[in-house]
């Protein structure tokens, strides 16, 4: 079923972003919301481990000036994990940390989201860590909108 | 020299259960959590983190509480902890332009685009002990304000409209960034190498020359740019995916500091720049990142190399805390041996001095 046009469409700058965006939220889901997500999945999907999970180092980079050359910062840890499921869909995940049960719950939901069937299912996931995101995210600059300056000028001397 | 000498087994082995013991402390106070380590002692993990250039939070706070509070000995056990992992791959330059700015300030500019955002400081606080953190009192809620969406302009973009400013630094076409964890040193190095030295090098060393350079000492005439902590998006290229995934979140802190330049047969006068770069909240160590990536770039200036913080070779040798640490503390190890050697040497130095004076002294005495 995977070896449709459909699938092959995927692959192209669209699908790409489609999917790249669905691993950036699956690198940030909670253990919890991935949990909630699989607990209320109607059959559960056999996966098998194809990779990992297990955790190493990326070495994060920055760049001079802010956009110069690209240097070295330090390192970071990351999980990963990649699985496959019964109809051959590879998943995979990546997420900072060393939590390799979240990276493995991930990397299920990134071969679900590549099956039609299942894609419904990991959108209301992706929904969830969406929107918890956007909360934390807009409170957080709400908070910091609080603490800016406002400067006012004091008019002295003669005018 | 050292001697392989057996011996101490016992002994070293109930030190550790010492240690463990005076580590937990007073058994009628409950034991500290890593998590409120990550949570209460936010700065001294990211310090941690910064230092051991591994950006992992819960193993941070977890070397802090094995190392009792000592932050160098939590920094070494994570160095060394990072030794164990493999190495998944380099991720893409983060974009501290794309920031989810948390604090931003700036020292030139009172109205820049964005304003002036205080966050999360202990810049004009009285520093008076206060007696209310004795116990838990609970925290006023947070006062909110709507977020005026404005993009948060670099300073060093709004300089750089006027041409005054030179670029972002650039290094050759080509040239690859370089990694010291992979490679040893080697000196002269480029700049980008020197940056990731002083990413991970010692706060209190690199503070210190910086200090240095404000007292004289390679005077760069510095203001504060801007400062800006944030929450920064990393992203790995994946080849079996043919393109670039987001990891999450890693939260950083950018200097960019600017300093007067008079100009050179070649450069018009313009402000020149340095820059700091560390994980976490380190407003103090980026800084005196910046002043001292400033100050080492004395010789692409044509400026003369009179202090300290202008030689590289002193300042990148010495501005790692785990190499400084190992190498001092391990005068405590056993050296009897070299001792002995020595004492012969000094009692027979000693012998013919005292035979000399022995014979000088008939002389004198005529």
């Amino acid at each position: 079923m995977t070896s449709t046009g459909k699938a092959g469409d995927r692959r192209d700058d669209t699908g790409d972003d489609v999917r790249r965006r669905a691993m950036g939220l699956l690198a940030v889901a909670s253990r919890a919301e991935l949990e909630a997500a699989w607990n209320g999945l109607a059959g559960k999907p056999a996966a098998r481990m194809v990779r990992g999970p297990e955790t190493g180092l990326v070495m994060v980079r920055g760049r001079i000036g802010g956009g110069g050359a690209a240097f070295n910062l330090g390192e970071a840890t990351v999980s990963r994990a990649s699985i496959r499921l019964e109809d051959g869909t590879i998943g995979h995940a990546h997420a900072l940390g060393g939590d390799r049960e979240t990276v493995r719950l991930a990397a299920i939901f990134d071969g679900l989201f590549q099956q039609p069937a299942h894609r419904a299912d990991v959108e209301r996931l992706l929904d969830v860590v969406a929107a918890r995101l956007r909360r934390e995210d807009e409170a957080q600059a709400r908070q910091t909108a609080a603490t800016r300056v406002d400067f006012f000028t004091m008019v002295r001397g003669e005018d | 020299m050292y001697v392989a000498v057996k011996g101490g087994e016992a002994a070293i082995a109930n030190a550790h259960r010492l240690l463990a013991d005076r580590r937990r402390g007073d058994r009628a106070l409950p034991a500290i959590g890593i998590g409120q380590i990550v949570a209460q002692l936010g700065l001294a993990v990211d310090r941690v983190m910064a230092e051991a250039s591994l950006y992992d939070r819960s193993l941070a706070a977890l070397a802090i509480r094995q190392a009792r509070g000592d932050l160098i000995e939590a920094i070494f056990i994570l160095r060394a902890y990072r030794t164990t992992l493999p190495r998944f791959g380099y991720s893409r330059p983060i974009d501290t332009g794309a920031m989810l700015v948390e604090r931003r300030v700036s020292a030139t500019y009172k109205d820049l685009p964005g304003g002036q955002l205080l966050g999360p400081t202990f810049d004009y606080t009285h520093r008076l002990l206060d007696p209310s953190l004795l116990g838990d009192e609970a925290v006023e809620a947070l006062p909110e304000r709507e977020d005026t969406g404005e993009p948060l302009m670099r300073v060093s973009d709004i300089l750089a409209g006027e041409g005054l400013v030179e670029e972002d630094g650039g290094l050759p076409e080509g040239h690859v960034a370089g990694d010291l964890t992979r490679e040893p040193l080697e000196f002269p190095m480029p700049r980008d190498l020197r940056l990731q030295a002083l990413a991970r090098g010692d706060e209190g060393f690199l503070l210190a020359l910086g200090y240095s350079t404000q007292r004289g000492y390679a005077r760069s005439h510095p203001f504060v740019g801007e400062i800006r902590i944030g929450m920064v998006e990393v992203e790995l290229e994946l080849p079996e995916l043919g393109f670039a995934v987001p990891l999450g979140r890693i939260q950083v802190t950018e200097c960019q500091m600017v300093n007067q330049f008079k100009g050179s047969a070649k450069t018009p006068p313009q402000f020149t720049r340095g820059y700091g770069l560390v994980f976490g909240q380190g407003e103090r160590k980026a800084m005196a990142m910046s002043l001292v990536d400033r100050a080492l770039r004395a010789e692409e200036f044509g400026e003369d190399v009179v202090a300290p913080a202008q030689d590289e070779e002193f300042v990148i040798s010495h501005s790692d805390n785990v190499q400084a640490t190992g190498f001092v503390e391990h005068l405590k190890l056993p050296h009897y041996v070299d001792f002995q050697a020595e004492l012969d040497l000094v009692r027979r130095m000693r012998r013919d001095y005292e035979a000399a004076q022995n014979t000088d002294l008939p002389e004198a005495a005529e």
